[in-house]
C-alpha cells in the first residue's frame, strides 16, 4: 500500500521490541465480541483505478464553465487567479496544522492576521477573526456574540436574509434561552424591522445586499437598535459587493457575519466555504474564533501568536464564546491571497465589473416577455419575476444547457410567492454570448 | 544599519526570509490581475456606492507569489517532517486526492444547480456516506457538519431532539475530565449543563462514578474512545449497558477512530452517535486550522433526527431531501456539507480499501507503541499497558529538573521536529501526547526515538538553561504571549494610526 511505509520485517521486528507477539495483542483492550468484524468492502486500488472511478462520477455532472451560468443565492462563482492555487497547495500551507507552536507557524500566523485586517477593512469595522466555517454559521455565531455582549434573548431576523442562514440561526437558538423573531419572507422589500426592537432584543440580523439582491441603507436600521441598545448584525453572502457598495461598518453594523467564498474560492457544490467575522474593538473579547495577534519574540523580532484564547473551548470548556476549534484556514488563505492580487485598484474594478454584467443582463432581461426584473437596486443578483413557477423554466433552461438562475421556490418551498420568482446573477465570469444564450432560451421557454 | 541590512532594515540569512506585511509592500498603481475597465452604466446600486477609499495594498502577482512563498517557508508541515501532534492525526496527505477535488465536475458545480445536472456529485456522498455506514456499523450518515465539534454540536442536537420528541427533556450531558474542550462547549451550545465523569487509576472512565452520575437527567455519555490518553476504553460494554438502562444516548467522540478504523466498528460497541473527522481518520488536509469536515454516524434510534439534507437514491437516480416534513431537527449549515473534503476522503477510502485502512490502523498503533517502548525507561508512562495510536507522558521524570514540558515541546523545534501536543489531556501533570501515525517510517521513528532520548538526557544532565531558551533555530524565539493578550494587536493600521486602536 503506498501510503504505508513499514515493510513486514519492520513490524516483525518493531513488535520485538514492543515484546509482544503480534499486533493483535496491541488490541488486547478491545471487547472481543467486537473484534475484526468482517466486512464486505473492497481493497485498495492504485491511482489509476481511483482517478478513472471518480473522474466517471465528476463527468456525470454539469460543470458550471462549461455552460452559460446564472446561479448566485449565496454562493457566486469568480474567476480565480491561477497562482492562488499554486501557492495554497504548498505543503507548508496544505499539510500543516492550527498554528499552536508560533515559533514555527509563522508564514500560517503572519497570513492569517493579513486575512484578519483585509476582512476588518472591507466590513468596514475593526477586527476580524481567523475564519469561521461559513456565511451561515459565522452568522449564527454572531447572533450568540450579541446574546452575550448584552445579557438579551430577543433575535430579529429580517425576512430578506437567505432562508438556509435563517434556519441555521433557528436551529442553533432552538434549545437556548432565546426567542426568534423571524417575519415572514420580505418578497417586496417592505419589511419594518425598527418596530420590532424591544428592551430584550439583543440585536437584528440582516442581509447586505439583501437575499432577493436589493441593495437597503442600514444606517436607521442601526440607529433604531442602538438607541435600543441592541447590536445590529450585518450579513453578507458575496464579499466582491463590498467594493462598491458602502461598507456595513461605516453604516453602524456592529457585527458583520460574510461569507468569503467569492474571494479565492471555487464552487464545489457549496463547502468547503469561508466565513467572514468581523466586530468592533470593544466586543473582542466576546468574539468567537481564533485570534492571531501581534507579539514580540525574546529577541524583540515582531511575529505573531494565537491570542486572547482564554475566549476558546479547549480553556474556557463550557464557559467558551464558542465551540468552534477547526476552521476554515486554507480557505481563509485562498481569500488573502486572490484579495492580495487584486488590491485596492483590483477589488473595486472587480465589483463594477460584476455590476456592469448585472446591469446590462437585467436590461436583457427586462425586456423578455413574460419576465420583469423586480428589484430597484442590486449589486450582481437581482429578482426576476416570470409568469410561471421559476422551477419548470430552470429545469427547461438546464435541459438545454443554460443554467439560469436559482428558483426562490428550492430555498422557500412552501411559500407560493415565491414559485415566480427566480434569483439571476451575473458576475465577471459572464460573457456576453452567455447573457445571449440565457435571453434567447428564456423567450423560448416563456414563448 | 549592520552588515546586509537592506535599506528597508530587513535582514535575510540564507534561506530565512525576513518577510514584511502586505500593507507594507504597497505602491499605489500596483495590482496582480488584469481585469478590463467595465463600461460605464447608470449604477443601480441604491445611491450607496462606496465613496471612500478601502486602504487595500496594491502589489503585482510576483510579488504576491514570493511573498506567500517565503511565508509558506516559515511553516512546520507534515510535507517536511514527522509531526507528532497528539490527538490531531498528522499524516501524509495524498496529492490525488487535491487533484481529483479540483476536477471541474467536482470544483465547479453549484449547490443549487437543478439536481438532474449533479448526479455524479450525489452519488459520490451517498458511496461516502456507504462506506462511512459500514465503517462503523451503524445505520445513518448525517454528512452536513463543517468540521468535528460541528458534529458534536449536531449530534447533541439530534439526541436532544429524539428525548424532546419522547417528552423527556433532560438537562445534563457527561463529560470526562479527559474529554476535549468542545465536549463540553458543544454540550453548553445545545442548552446543556455538563457534568464531568472522573477517571479511574488505569486511565479509563471510572465505571462505578459513571454509573452514579446516570440519572433520569441525563442525557447523553460523550466519551472519546480510544480516549485521549490513548487507551481503549475496556469497559465500554459496561458502559453503554448503563447509559442505556439510564435511558440516556452514549455519543462518541470520533477523533480517534483512525486508531480502530477497518478492526472496531463503534456500532458493536454500543455507540448511538458518533461524529467522524474526515480530516483526520480519512487525512483530508488540515491547512493550517481548516476546513475539516465532521460528518456523523448514528444508530437506528437517532437516525429519523438526523438534519437536512440527505440524499436519497432510486430508480430515477439520486434526489437530495432539503426540507423534511418529518422529524428532522433542522439545518446546521447552508447547502449541503464541505463537498471538497467529501472527494479527498472517499479517494483517500477507495485507495485504501478495507485491507490498507485496516493495515493504516494497526500500523498507527504499531507505531505509537514502538515510540513508547522506546522511550519507556527515560520518560514517565502514567498509565500501564499497550497505547493505542498515540502515547501519553506525564512529566514525573522532569522532576527537580527545571525543565518544563513546554521546554521539552520547544527543544524538540531545535532538534528538526514539531513538538507533540502538550498540556493535554488535563488529567495528567504535564502532559506530553505524542502521535506518530501510521504514515512514518521505522527510521523516522527510530530518529525521533533517538532525539527524544538526546533531549531527555540533556534535562536530566541539568541543562535547564539552555531549554529555557529554546528554540534558537526556528524563524523567531518565544514570544511574550502574556503582552500580546494584555494588549493585543489584531490587525495592521497605518503608521500613525496605532494610538487610536484597539483598548
Amino acid at each position: 500500500m503506498r501510503y504505508l511505509p513499514l515493510t513486514e520485517s519492520d513490524r516483525r521486528a518493531m513488535l520485538a521490541a514492543i515484546g509482544v507477539p503480534s499486533v493483535d495483542s496491541l488490541f488486547r483492550d478491545v471487547p472481543e465480541t467486537a473484534r475484526d468484524p468482517v466486512f464486505d468492502l473492497p481493497d485498495h486500488a492504485g491511482e489509476i483505478e481511483v482517478e478513472r472511478d471518480l473522474g466517471a462520477l465528476a463527468a456525470q455532472n454539469l460543470a458550471a464553465g462549461s455552460a452559460p451560468f446564472f446561479l448566485g443565492a449565496g454562493a457566486y462563482r469568480h474567476h480565480v487567479p491561477a497562482s492562488v492555487d499554486a501557492l495554497i497547495q504548498r505543503g507548508e500551507f496544505l499539510t500543516s496544522y492550527t498554528p499552536y507552536q508560533p515559533e514555527i507557524s509563522q508564514g500560517t500566523l503572519q497570513a492569517l492576521f493579513e486575512f484578519q485586517t483585509q476582512v476588518a477593512l472591507i466590513a468596514g469595522l475593526d477586527v476580524a477573526n481567523a475564519s469561521m466555517y461559513d456565511g451561515a454559521t459565522a452568522c449564527l455565531e454572531a447572533v450568540g456574540m450579541a446574546r452575550r455582549v448584552t445579557r438579551r434573548r430577543r433575535v430579529v431576523v429580517s425576512g430578506a436574509l437567505h432562508p438556509q442562514y435563517r434556519e441555521v440561526t433557528g436551529t442553533g437558538l432552538r434549545f437556548l434561552d432565546a426567542e426568534l423573531d423571524c417575519p415572514a419572507p420580505d418578497f417586496d422589500g417592505t419589511e419594518s424591522l425598527a418596530g420590532r426592537i424591544d428592551q430584550d432584543t439583543a440585536c437584528v440580523v440582516v442581509q447586505y445586499p439583501d437575499f432577493f439582491g436589493r441593495v437597503r441603507d442600514l444606517a436607521p436600521l442601526a440607529g433604531a437598535c442602538h438607541a435600543a441598545g441592541a447590536l445590529l448584525i450585518a450579513v453578507v453572502t458575496e464579499a466582491v459587493a463590498l467594493g462598491a457598495l458602502e461598507s456595513p461598518g461605516e453604516m453602524g453594523a456592529d457585527i458583520v457575519a460574510a461569507e468569503g467564498k467569492s474571494l479565492g474560492n471555487p464552487l464545489t457544490f457549496g463547502g468547503p466555504y469561508v466565513g467572514l467575522f468581523a466586530c468592533r474593538d470593544r466586543h473582542v473579547r466576546q468574539m468567537p474564533g481564533r485570534l492571531a495577534g501581534e507579539a514580540l519574540d525574546a529577541d524583540g523580532r515582531r511575529g505573531w501568536v494565537l491570542t486572547l484564547a482564554t475566549r476558546e473551548q479547549h480553556i474556557r470548556r463550557e464557559k467558551s464564546t464558542s465551540n468552534i476549534c477547526t476552521n476554515s484556514g486554507l480557505c481563509a488563505l485562498a481569500f488573502a491571497i486572490h484579495l492580495s492580487l487584486l488590491g485596492e485598484a483590483g477589488f473595486t474594478r472587480l465589483a463594477r465589473l460584476n455590476h456592469a454584467r448585472a446591469v446590462a443582463l437585467a436590461e436583457r432581461l427586462d425586456a423578455v416577455p413574460g419576465a420583469a426584473v423586480v428589484n430597484q437596486s442590486f449589486f450582481n443578483e437581482f429578482t426576476l419575476r416570470l409568469d410561471r413557477p421559476a422551477a419548470g423554466v430552470v429545469d427547461a433552461l438546464a435541459a438545454r444547457g443554460v443554467l439560469a438562475g436559482v428558483p426562490v421556490s428550492r430555498l422557500l418551498p412552501g411559500e407560493a410567492d415565491a414559485a415566480p420568482l427566480l434569483l439571476v446573477a451575473a458576475t465577471e465570469t459572464v460573457s456576453e454570448d452567455d447573457m445571449a444564450a440565457l435571453e434567447a432560451a428564456l423567450r423560448e421557454a416563456l414563448r | 544599519m549592520s552588515a546586509g541590512t537592506g535599506a528597508d532594515g530587513i535582514r535575510h540569512r540564507g534561506l530565512r526570509f525576513e518577510e514584511q506585511l502586505i500593507f507594507e509592500q504597497h505602491a499605489d498603481g500596483r495590482t496582480g490581475v488584469d481585469l478590463p475597465e467595465p463600461p460605464a452604466v447608470a449604477d443601480r446600486l441604491g445611491g450607496l456606492a462606496r465613496a471612500a477609499p478601502i486602504g487595500l495594498p496594491g502589489l503585482s502577482e510576483p510579488q504576491v507569489v514570493r511573498h506567500f512563498t517565503r511565508l509558506s517557508q516559515k511553516n512546520y508541515a507534515i510535507d517536511s517532517g514527522l509531526y507528532p501532534l497528539g490527538s490531531c492525526t498528522m499524516k501524509h496527505n495524498p496529492r490525488l486526492n487535491e487533484k481529483l477535488a479540483r476536477l471541474p465536475g467536482f470544483a465547479d458545480i453549484h449547490p443549487l444547480q437543478p439536481q438532474s445536472t449533479v448526479q455524479g456529485a450525489l452519488a459520490l456522498m451517498d458511496r461516502l456516506a456507504g462506506w462511512l455506514r459500514a465503517l462503523t456499523g451503524m445505520p445513518a450518515i448525517a454528512l452536513s457538519p463543517a468540521a468535528g465539534a460541528h458534529g458534536e454540536w449536531t449530534g447533541l442536537m439530534t439526541i436532544r431532539s429524539a428525548h424532546e420528541a419522547a417528552g423527556d427533556a433532560r438537562k445534563r450531558v457527561l463529560v470526562p475530565d479527559s474529554a476535549h474542550g468542545t465536549n463540553p462547549a458543544s454540550a453548553a451550545m445545545c442548552g446543556y449543563e455538563v457534568a464531568a465523569v472522573p477517571l479511574n487509576a488505569r486511565g479509563r472512565v471510572d465505571l462505578a462514578a459513571l454509573k452514579s452520575a446516570l440519572d433520569g437527567d441525563v442525557a447523553a455519555f460523550m466519551l472519546t474512545n480510544p480516549n485521549t490518553c490513548g487507551l481503549f476504553e475496556d469497559e465500554i460494554l459496561e458502559q453503554a449497558g448503563a447509559v442505556r438502562e439510564a435511558g440516556a444516548y452514549f455519543y462518541s467522540d470520533g477523533a480517534n477512530f483512525n486508531a480502530i478504523v477497518g478492526r472496531v466498528r463503534p456500532g458493536d460497541l454500543g455507540i448511538d452517535c458518533m461524529h467522524l473527522n474526515l480530516h483526520k481518520t480519512f487525512s483530508t488536509p488540515h491547512g493550517g486550522g481548516g476546513p475539516g469536515s465532521g460528518p456523523i454516524a448514528l444508530s437506528e434510534a437517532l437516525a429519523p433526527f438526523a438534519p437536512v439534507p440527505y440524499v436519497v437514491g432510486g430508480p430515477d437516480g439520486f434526489r437530495l431531501v432539503e426540507h423534511d416534513g418529518g422529524a428532522a431537527f433542522g439545518r446546521v449549515k447552508r447547502f449541503h456539507g464541505q463537498m471538497g473534503m467529501f472527494v479527498r476522503a472517499l479517494a483517500y477510502i477507495l485507495s485504501h480499501g478495507i485491507d490498507g485502512l485496516r493495515q493504516a490502523s494497526s500500523d498507527a498503533v504499531l507505531n505509537a507503541n514502538y515510540v513508547s517502548a522506546g522511550l519507556a525507561d527515560l520518560m514517565s508512562l502514567p498509565y500501564d499497558g499497550p497505547c493505542m495510536h498515540e502515547v501519553l507522558f506525564d512529566d514525573a521524570f522532569l522532576k527537580d529538573t527545571g525543565v518544563s514540558t513546554l521546554d521539552l515541546a520547544k527543544a524538540m523545534i531545535d532538534e528538526g521536529y514539531h513538538p507533540a501536543t502538550i498540556y493535554f489531556p488535563l488529567v495528567v501533570h504535564g502532559a506530553l501526547l505524542l502521535e506518530p501515525t501510521e504514515t512514518e517510517s521505522r527510521e523516522s521513528l527510530d530518529h525521533l526515538v533517538a532525539t527524544l532520548r538526546g533531549i531527555v538526557r540533556r534535562a536530566l544532565a541539568g541543562e535547564a538553561d539552555a531549554f529555557h531558551a529554546a528554540p534558537a533555530h526556528a524563524p523567531r524565539r518565544r514570544f511574550d504571549e502574556t503582552a500580546a493578550a494584555r494588549r493585543p494587536v489584531l490587525r495592521w493600521r497605518p503608521p500613525g494610526a496605532e494610538d487610536q486602536a484597539a483598548e
